[in-house]
């Protein structure tokens, strides 16, 4: 079994300078690693870090210590001391993410919106379209909003989008910010089948799902974050 | 061009340098105008004077012209093609005055022509000088305004703003309309205005026998084309540059290939072309050849139905 | 794999990849007089990559774009361009005639004011077909198509192609000027706040079409603004600049996610949220 992800002893703390400098820890001694085919969830109650985690392992947040190494191109790369290239380098070839929510650009066509990640990487604009479509289609997406900017759609349909956006690469690690938290229970299916048909492929994936239906079906390990909290380490 | 004329003829003309301006002046502006030969298409700066004509009237022309005339020249002055115009026979009157020359309305027998607005039709042999007077000298100045902007152009060739002219021009109009001040390339480095003169006189101008310098008074430029120098219209591939045509002959001497001024004859819609150079005209008559409208005298006060026949 | 064996592949986060920067900026400062323009800014730029400059009205970030595309001269410091044979040249040690050669056909230049870098007398046909005959085109219907169909990427009918820009709306003119600046397909382009005196819904349009111009002809682009919603929108990275030097420097996402410096998290705080 390949190991495609390991973090060793990550540190993150905020420090708010518009409020004296307070220091805010987040999380401590986050140490774990991700394989191929697998998915892993993190567990813990709400605020404890997850979100956090997720975005430290993209690049999106920085980190105080330690090292997220990820097997990139045949090497292994720090993400934690990759300069900014190297994390956008990364972002396209390697690490996929779902988020939370979607960041809607003004203008652009949901269609767009899903093809781009594959567009990017050098796929034709019918292949990735089609490609997309796919993925509306078994997101049930109606039709008729497949041509349409995401702004003015709603919190399901805007997260089935992006749903479509994070899955329609084969990325070897993929991150999901709980993908499932605004839709229904047919669509949750779907996003089910549609990790399960990852992890086939050889993917590793980190998720958060606070639904326990869809944590039960997909997880093949619970990383407790609350291990990691940086109260208790940081002391 | 000697220096100091003979001035014990007439005492009246004591009073005067030869040629009106002072020496030292003149070896200035022949300074300028040899280094605008040495370097043909490019614009001298010079200590521009004060001349008893109001600017626009040819001051420009009238510098460079008092500057390079000696007693021995024979001097031709021409606007718009006419000998007899007030500005022709005020700058003419003017050097017969200050310096004595002979003056001459016979292209072949002037040894320098200032001219306005045109070049005369017959091809200038070498030993000729021709004067022009220029109003604005800076070709680019349409387009842009600094001049400090336009030498840098000048100085680096860069020269598209030109062709943004002309494209213009054809946007506009379906064909390059610029009919007079239609910029050249001289010698395939400096683009040049070669003065408001009709775009039919530009292929004179390529590879001349005759000396061409141009003055611009108010803006104290001189530029030059010395003989025998390349000046090639600019214009683009699709659209190559091309003269004016005429319909019809000159209505006097019925010369062809000529540019052709259009007179008004009445109130009535009649009207002629005639040459616009008067002496190449006049010679062509004296030699026999006839216009339609030859023969008739126009000016005897009596109506000859002139004006059916040249509608037609 | 364990963690141990990971290490021994281990490769340095660190970029240490053949491919060279196309421009790179180091140790550039300029002061007027006593006053600091910007000081020891140094960075690079790589093909097709977006790097905003971003920071508030006096914070250098314009004086370090007018010296980085060589409209203004620095103190010290100096500025590589790498051109398209490869050679990298200090751009204030070229000759005036190259410099200005690389202006008008590698580099482009939005203005803020779209007034600054059209020619408002002459038609849009003619604005952005300048930069052509400028190289040498001397073919007008060739012109005229190449300039009809920069119009069309740009969201301007081909019918207005004889129109002259003072008969165009703000957005329109902005649009042109970008058009002027890609037709002879730059590798880099400065852009000055590009959205800048722009209604917001003129705005968007314009961001969306800089965006897909930016990913189809693989540009990079250098964009000095001071709304930090159009830096995350366009630019990849991102360099926050405070009373003339460099604040913070990074990962645009991350600089807003996560600001460090004070002065980031002063400015990314202060978005109005709608």
């Amino acid at each position: 079994m390949n190991t495609f992800l390991v973090a060793s002893d990550v540190r993150k703390t905020f420090v708010m300078h518009m409020r004296g400098g307070v220091e805010l820890p987040v999380v401590a001694n986050v140490s774990f690693s991700l394989e191929a085919g697998r998915c892993a969830v993190l567990g813990g109650p709400s605020g404890i870090g997850k979100s956090s985690i997720l975005k430290m392992l993209y690049g999106n947040y920085g980190c105080d210590g330690g090292q997220i190494l990820v097997s990139h191109r045949g090497r292994h790369v720090d993400i934690v001391s990759a300069d900014p290239r190297k994390v956008l380098e990364i972002r396209r070839d390697t690490i996929g993410y779902v988020s939370q929510f979607l960041r809607a650009m003004p203008r652009v066509p949901a269609l767009d919106v899903a093809a781009e990640p594959l567009m990017i990487r050098g796929v034709g604009r019918e292949t990735a379209h089609a490609k997309a479509q796919s993925l509306f289609a078994r997101l049930n997406l109606p039709e008729r909003l497949w041509s349409l900017p995401p702004a003015t759609f709603s919190g399901g349909e805007q997260q089935r989008v992006n749903i479509a956006r994070g899955f329609i690469t084969d990325h070897p690690v993929l991150l999901l910010d709980e993908p499932t938290a605004s839709l229904d229970a047919a669509n949750r299916e779907v996003v089910t089948e549609l990790i399960t048909e990852k992890k086939a492929a050889g993917v590793a994936l980190l998720g958060i799902f606070h639904d326990h239906d869809v944590r039960r079906a997909v997880a093949d390990q619970i990383i407790d974050v609350s291990a990691f909290a940086a109260g208790k380490s940081a002391a | 061009m000697t220096a100091l004329a003979d001035m014990t003829d007439t005492g009246k003309l004591a009073t005067y340098n030869f040629a009106y301006l002072d020496e030292q002046t003149k070896r200035m502006i022949r300074r300028a105008i040899l280094k605008g030969i040495a370097i043909p298409g490019y614009q001298v700066p010079f200590a521009s004077r004060e001349m008893p004509m109001p600017y626009g009237w040819g001051t420009g022309g009238v510098q460079v012209t008092a500057a390079i005339i000696g007693p021995d020249d024979v001097l031709k002055v021409i606007d718009q093609g006419a000998d007899d115009t007030t500005n022709a026979v005020s700058i003419r009157a003017f050097f017969a005055k200050t310096a004595g020359v002979e003056t001459t309305t016979a292209t072949a027998e002037a040894s320098i022509i200032q001219t306005r607005h045109r070049i005369p039709e017959m091809p200038l042999t070498e030993g000729q000088v021709l004067v022009y007077q220029v109003p604005i000298p800076e070709p680019l100045r349409f387009l842009e305004p600094r001049e400090t902007e336009t030498r840098k152009m000048h100085a680096l060739e860069e020269y598209g703003l030109m062709h943004v002219k002309l494209y213009e021009d054809i946007a506009r109009n379906g064909h390059i309309a610029t009919t007079y001040a239609y910029p050249v390339k001289v010698e395939g480095r400096y683009v040049m205005d070669p003065s408001p003169t009709p775009k039919f006189d530009n292929p004179k101008m390529h590879r001349s026998e005759a000396l061409q310098l141009f003055g611009a008074g108010r803006e104290k430029r001189i530029y030059a084309i010395p003989p025998h120098t390349e000046v090639v219209s600019l214009d683009f591939e699709d659209h190559p540059f091309e003269v004016q045509h005429f319909d019809q002959p000159c209505a006097l001497c019925g010369g062809e290939q000529v540019y052709l001024d259009e007179v008004v004859l009445d109130d009535r819609g009649g009207r002629m072309f005639v040459c616009s150079d008067t002496d190449h005209c006049e010679n062509r008559c004296a030699a026999g050849h006839r216009g339609e409208l030859a023969g008739d005298d126009l000016f005897d006060g009596k109506d000859k139905g002139v004006e059916t026949e040249a509608s037609t | 794999m364990s963690t141990a064996e990971l290490m021994e592949t281990v490769q340095p986060g660190v970029d240490d990849q053949a491919e060279a920067a196309l421009l790179k900026v180091e140790g550039l400062t300029r002061v007027y007089g006593d006053r600091i323009g910007c000081a020891d800014v140094s960075f690079s730029v790589w093909p097709g990559e977006v790097l905003a400059i971003v920071g508030e009205s006096g914070s250098g970030k314009t004086t370090l774009l007018n010296c980085i595309s060589s409209r203004l001269t620095p103190t010290c410091g100096t500025v590589h361009y790498r051109s398209g044979d490869g050679v990298s040249s200090d751009i204030f040690k070229m000759s005036e005639a190259n410099r200005r050669r690389l202006m008008r056909t590698d580099w482009g230049f939005v203005h803020q004011n779209p007034i600054d870098g059209l020619r408002m007398t002459v038609s849009a046909g003619a604005n952005v077909g300048e930069r052509l005959m400028a190289v040498g085109d001397r073919h007008y219907g060739n012109i005229r198509q190449t300039a009809i169909e920069w119009l069309g990427r740009v969201e301007i009918d081909a019918d207005r192609i004889d129109d002259q820009p003072r008969a165009f709306s703000g957005g329109m003119r902005q649009r042109l000027q970008i058009a002027r600046n890609l037709v002879t397909g730059p590798r880099l382009v400065f852009m000055d706040e590009p959205t800048g005196g722009l209604d917001v819904s003129v705005q968007a349009r314009l961001l969306d079409l800089l965006r897909g111009l930016v990913s189809d002809l693989g540009l990079a682009v250098i964009v000095v603004t001071h709304d930090l919603a159009v830096a995350r929108l366009l630019s990849d990275r991102m360099i926050v600049m405070k009373q003339g030097r460099v604040i913070e420097a990074g990962l645009t996402d991350r600089l807003l996610d996560d600001p460090r410096a004070p002065y980031t998290q002063l400015l990314v705080s202060s978005i109005l949220q709608v």
